[in-house]
C-alpha cells in the first residue's frame, strides 16, 4: 500500500533546505516569515532561534518517543517545544537585547510554528533519532535560507543597506512598504514568483492549440443522397 | 460523387468574432484619446510615464510569463492603465517598477490571465504608493511651456528624485479637503487640473468608455452603479454640510472615480459575473470611495476601495446565483 | 531500519484516507495507556522543563537586568543634560516620597544629578497612544523653573518614514528644551513665539501630538508631587 524506499540521509538532511523548503515550497511557518524579515540581522536571530528550538524538540522527542503515549503526545511534544522557544526567548534576550526588542512577541510566537509541530509529527516521533536530527537540521536550515533571501530583498529595498551597511549613496530613494509587514507579503511574492519561473523554465513550454480543435473528415456524398 | 470536407468539432459551434485579444485591442483603441488628452495636459512626461510602465509590463510578461501571451494585449493594456494613474512628475524608474509589480505580482504569480484576484494596474499603483509615498503625491503645478517635465523623470534608478525640480501643485480633491478649495467645473470635465496623468480628462474616458459600454465590452452595470453611488451619498453629505463636502459634480468629475470607473472596476476577470453582483460591486466601491473621500486620512481613495472590492468578488458570486429556470431552487456554486 | 515511509510532503500518506477505525487496524495493535501513565508522562516531563527554564534564568536574569538599567542610565541622562547620576524615587499618592520602596504600584521618577551633587532635574516616563501602537516616552522636567528639559522615545511603532521622525528628527526631539509645561503642538509655519510651543512634524502631525499629550498627561499625574519633592529637597 504505501510507498516504500531507501531515503538516503543525505536526502534527508537537503531535501529540507531546497526541495522540500518549508517557507518557499511548503509555504508553513508563514507567520514569522512575513512578519520579522524587515531586516537581515532580524532574520537571522529568527531563523537561528527557531533552527535551535526545532533540532532540540526533534532530539528530544525522538530520543523518547518510546515514552510518550500517544494519547497525550501533541501535548508532549508542546512542551518540549515551548521549553525550547522559552530558553531561546531568554539567552536571546540576555545576549542581543537590541534584535530581542525588535522581535518582540514573535520569539515566543516560534510555539505555534506549524512547521515545527509538524516535523514532530511526521518525522521524529517514527525515526530514529540521527535521522531525527539530520531532519529538523535540513528543515531549520531551509528555514533560515527562506528568511534570509526575504530579510534580504526587504533590507536592501527598504533601508538600502545589508546588515545595517548601506550599499548606496545618500540619494537612495528607501521603498517604505518594504519596512512594514505589508513588505512581507511583497518580497514572499517576488520569491515565489522567481521560484514558479524556475520551475515553468524546466518545462517544456505548452503550445495553445488553435480553435477549432477539431478533426477534419471527408465525407462522400453520392448522388441521390441518402434519402 | 462530391467530396465535402468537414471539420468535426465539439460544441459550441456558432461564435461571435470576439475574442479576448479582440476586445483588449479595442480597449487599447479607445484608451488612445485618453493618452492623447494626458499628452496635451502634461506634455512629454505623461508620454514618457505611459510608455516606461508599459514596457516594464510587456517586459515582465515576456520574461516571465508562459510565452505567447504577449498577443492577447492583456499586458499593454495595464500598462498603459497603470501609467495613467500615475503622477506625470514621478521618476521613469518608479514606473517600471510599477509595471514589473503589476503583472509579476499582480498577475503571474496567481497563475496567469484569469486567475488574479486583484486588478493588476492598481496593485501596481499600490505597492508604489506605499512605497513612494512622498514620490506618488507630487502633483504638478502648471508650467510655463508645454514642452516641459513635470518633474524629475530622469532621476537615476533606486534614486530619489530632486524636489527642487518640480514645481509642485495641488489636486482639486487635496484642495477641496485640506483648504476647502472648489475647482472650476469645466476644469475638471477638461482635464485643465493637476492629478495623475491620466485621470484628469473626464470627458474623454466617459467617451471611451460609454464606447465600450455600448459594444457591450464592459458591463455597464458596474460604471453606473458606482458614479450613482458617488453622486447620491455625495450630494446628501453637501446638503449636510455645503462648505465642508463637495456636491456630487465634483465628487464625479475629479480624481481617479472616471478612471477608475470605466477601465479598473470593469476588468473582466476582478469583477462579478452576476448582474446583480456588478450592482453591489459598483455600490460598494462607490460607498467607500465616498466615505475615504470625505472621511478618510487620504484625498482619494478610489484605488483602495476597487481593490477591496476585488476581494469581495468571489463571495459576491457566490452570492448572487441565479435561479435555475423552473427550478425554484437556488445554485448554490461550489 | 533500512527502509522508510515518504516524508509527509511528498507524498499523500494513505492511511490517511482511511477511517480511525481502518487505520487503527493497520497499525500493530497498541495497549491503552492508563491515565496514571498519561498524567505520569506530562507531569515528569513538566518538571523536567521547568527545571530546565529555572536554570537558564537564573543565567540569564542578571544579565537582562543589567541591560534594562543600562538602557533607563542612558535614557535618563539623555533628557536631564549634565546628569552624572540619578536616584529612584517612589510618590506616596499623599504626596510624601518612600524612598526605594519596592511597590510597583508607586510613581517612580528619577532625580538627576550632576557632577558636584546639585540636581538638575526628575526625569519620569510616560505611556499613550500614538498612530499605531503605544509610546513610551522619557522626559526630563524641571520643578524649578517648571519647564521640560529634554526628550526620548523610549519605544514606538509609529509607521516609518513619516511618524518614526519623532524619534529621528533631531530637528523635532532638540525642541524639548526648556519648554514651559503645559506642551502646546503648533503646525510648522503657525508658531507664535510662546515659551510652551512646539513645533510639530509635517506630515507627523498625530504622532507629534501623542508625544505632547503623553508628556501633559504624565505632567499633570505627578507635577504637585514632584514639585513638592524638589521644594523639600527630596532625594538628596
Amino acid at each position: 500500500m504505501s510507498p516504500r524506499r531507501v531515503v538516503s540521509p543525505e536526502e534527508v538532511f537537503f531535501r529540507g533546505v531546497w526541495r522540500e523548503n518549508p517557507v518557499l515550497i511548503q509555504l508553513l511557518g508563514l507567520c514569522p516569515a512575513l512578519a520579522v524579515t524587515n531586516t537581515v540581522a532580524n532574520s537571522l536571530a529568527m531563523g537561528l532561534a527557531t533552527f535551535f528550538v526545532l533540532v532540540g524538540s526533534s532530539t528530544l522527542v525522538a530520543t523518547f518517543k518510546r515514552f510518550i503515549p500517544r494519547e497525550v503526545r501533541i501535548s508532549a511534544y508542546i512542551l518540549v517545544i515551548a521549553t525550547f522557544v522559552t530558553i531561546a526567548d531568554l539567552v536571546l534576550n540576555a545576549v542581543v537585547p537590541e534584535i530581542h526588542r525588535a522581535l518582540g512577541a514573535f520569539i515566543a510566537l516560534i510555539v505555534v510554528n506549524c512547521m515545527i509541530l509538524g516535523r514532530q509529527e511526521a518525522f521524529a516521533s517514527k525515526q530514529p533519532v540521527g535521522r531525527a536530527i539530520l531532519d529538523a537540521a535540513g528543515t531549520g536550515l531551509g528555514f533560515i535560507v527562506a528568511l534570509l533571501m526575504m530579510g534580504g530583498l526587504r533590507e536592501v529595498l527598504g533601508y538600502g543597506s545589508f546588515l545595517g551597511v548601506p550599499l548606496f549613496g545618500p540619494s537612495f530613494e528607501p521603498w517604505i512598504v518594504m519596512i512594514l509587514p505589508a513588505g512581507g507579503f511583497f518580497a514572499l511574492g517576488f520569491i515565489l514568483l522567481l521560484f514558479g519561473w524556475w520551475a515553468e523554465r524546466k518545462k517544456e513550454p505548452v503550445r495553445p492549440r488553435r480553435w477549432p480543435h477539431g478533426v477534419t473528415t471527408e465525407v462522400f456524398v453520392g448522388e441521390g443522397g441518402a434519402d | 460523387m462530391d467530396v465535402h470536407r468537414f471539420e468535426l468539432t465539439a460544441s459550441p459551434h456558432i461564435k461571435g468574432p470576439d475574442s479576448t485579444p479582440r476586445i483588449m485591442w479595442s480597449v487599447v483603441a479607445t484608451l488612445v484619446p485618453v493618452v492623447g488628452a494626458a499628452i496635451y495636459w502634461f506634455g512629454p512626461s505623461a508620454a514618457l510615464v505611459i510608455t516606461t510602465a508599459t514596457v516594464g509590463c510587456v517586459v515582465t510578461e515576456r520574461l516571465f510569463g508562459p510565452g505567447g501571451t504577449l498577443r492577447d494585449g492583456s499586458a499593454a493594456i495595464t500598462g498603459v492603465l497603470l501609467g495613467l494613474t500615475l503622477p506625470p512628475g514621478i521618476p521613469l524608474w518608479m514606473a517600471f517598477v510599477g509595471g514589473f509589480i503589476a503583472i509579476g505580482l499582480g498577475k503571474l504569480v496567481f497563475g496567469g490571465l484569469g486567475q488574479n484576484v486583484f486588478n493588476p494596474a492598481l496593485l501596481g499603483r499600490a505597492l508604489l504608493q506605499a512605497a513612494f509615498p512622498d514620490d506618488m503625491t507630487t502633483w504638478p503645478a502648471a508650467v510655463e511651456h508645454w514642452w516641459q517635465l513635470r518633474g524629475d523623470n530622469f532621476a537615476l534608478p533606486l534614486t530619489s528624485a530632486d524636489p527642487t525640480v518640480a514645481l509642485t501643485g495641488a489636486t482639486p480633491l487635496g484642495q477641496m479637503k485640506f483648504e476647502q478649495i472648489p475647482t472650476e467645473a469645466v476644469d475638471l470635465f477638461m482635464g485643465a487640473t493637476s492629478g495623475s496623468t491620466g485621470e484628469t480628462a473626464a470627458v474623454v474616458i466617459l467617451a471611451g468608455g460609454i464606447y465600450l459600454a455600448v459594444k457591450k465590452y464592459l458591463n455597464w452595470r458596474i460604471p453606473i452603479s458606482i458614479l450613482l453611488t458617488v453622486a447620491v451619498l455625495s450630494q446628501v453629505a453637501h446638503f449636510v454640510d455645503p462648505d465642508r463636502y463637495p456636491g456630487a459634480l465634483f465628487m464625479l468629475f475629479s480624481g481617479g472615480l472616471m478612471l477608475g470607473a470605466w477601465y479598473m472596476a470593469t476588468d473582466m476577470v476582478t469583477s462579478p459575473t452576476t448582474n446583480h453582483g456588478c450592482w453591489i460591486f459598483g455600490a460598494g466601491i462607490g460607498a467607500m470611495a465616498v466615505l475615504i473621500r470625505l472621511w478618510g486620512g487620504l484625498p482619494e481613495g478610489v484605488m483602495y476601495s476597487i481593490l477591496f472590492m476585488n476581494a469581495l468578488v468571489p463571495f459576491i458570486n457566490r452570492a448572487t446565483q441565479p435561479r435555475v429556470f423552473g427550478t425554484g431552487e437556488e445554485v448554490v456554486a461550489s | 531500519m533500512s527502509e522508510e515511509r515518504l516524508p509527509a510532503v511528498s507524498t499523500p500518506v494513505p492511511s490517511l484516507a482511511l477511517g480511525p477505525e481502518e487505520r487503527r487496524a493497520q497499525e500493530p495493535l497498541r495497549v491503552e495507556s492508563s491515565s496514571v501513565r498519561l498524567v505520569g508522562t506530562l507531569a515528569v516531563a513538566g518538571a523536567l522543563a521547568g527545571l530546565a527554564i529555572v536554570l537558564v534564568f537564573q543565567w540569564a536574569e542578571p544579565r537582562i537586568e543589567a541591560w534594562r538599567a543600562e538602557v533607563l542610565a542612558a535614557a535618563v541622562t539623555e533628557v536631564l543634560a549634565g546628569a552624572d547620576r540619578y536616584e529612584t524615587v517612589f510618590l506616596a499618592p499623599t504626596g510624601s516620597s518612600i524612598a526605594d520602596a519596592d511597590t510597583t504600584d508607586l510613581d517612580r521618577v528619577y532625580v538627576g544629578y550632576d557632577r558636584v551633587g546639585d540636581r538638575v532635574g526628575v526625569a519620569m516616563v510616560g505611556v499613550g497612544a500614538g498612530f499605531q501602537d503605544v509610546i513610551r516616552v522619557i522626559f526630563g522636567y524641571h520643578p524649578g523653573s517648571g519647564e521640560v528639559i529634554g526628550m526620548q522615545v523610549l519605544e514606538s511603532k509609529e509607521t516609518p518614514g513619516l511618524g518614526d521622525k519623532i524619534e529621528k528628527d533631531s530637528t523635532f526631539v532638540i525642541q524639548f528644551d526648556r519648554v514651559l509645561a503645559p506642551l502646546e503642538g503648533l503646525k510648522a509655519g503657525r508658531e507664535t513665539g510662546a515659551p510652551t510651543e512646539v513645533t510639530m512634524i509635517t506630515g507627523a502631525t498625530i504622532s507629534s501630538r501623542a508625544i505632547i499629550d503623553i508628556i501633559n498627561a504624565r505632567l499633570e499625574e505627578v507635577r504637585e508631587r514632584v514639585d513638592e519633592l524638589w521644594m523639600s529637597g527630596g532625594g538628596t
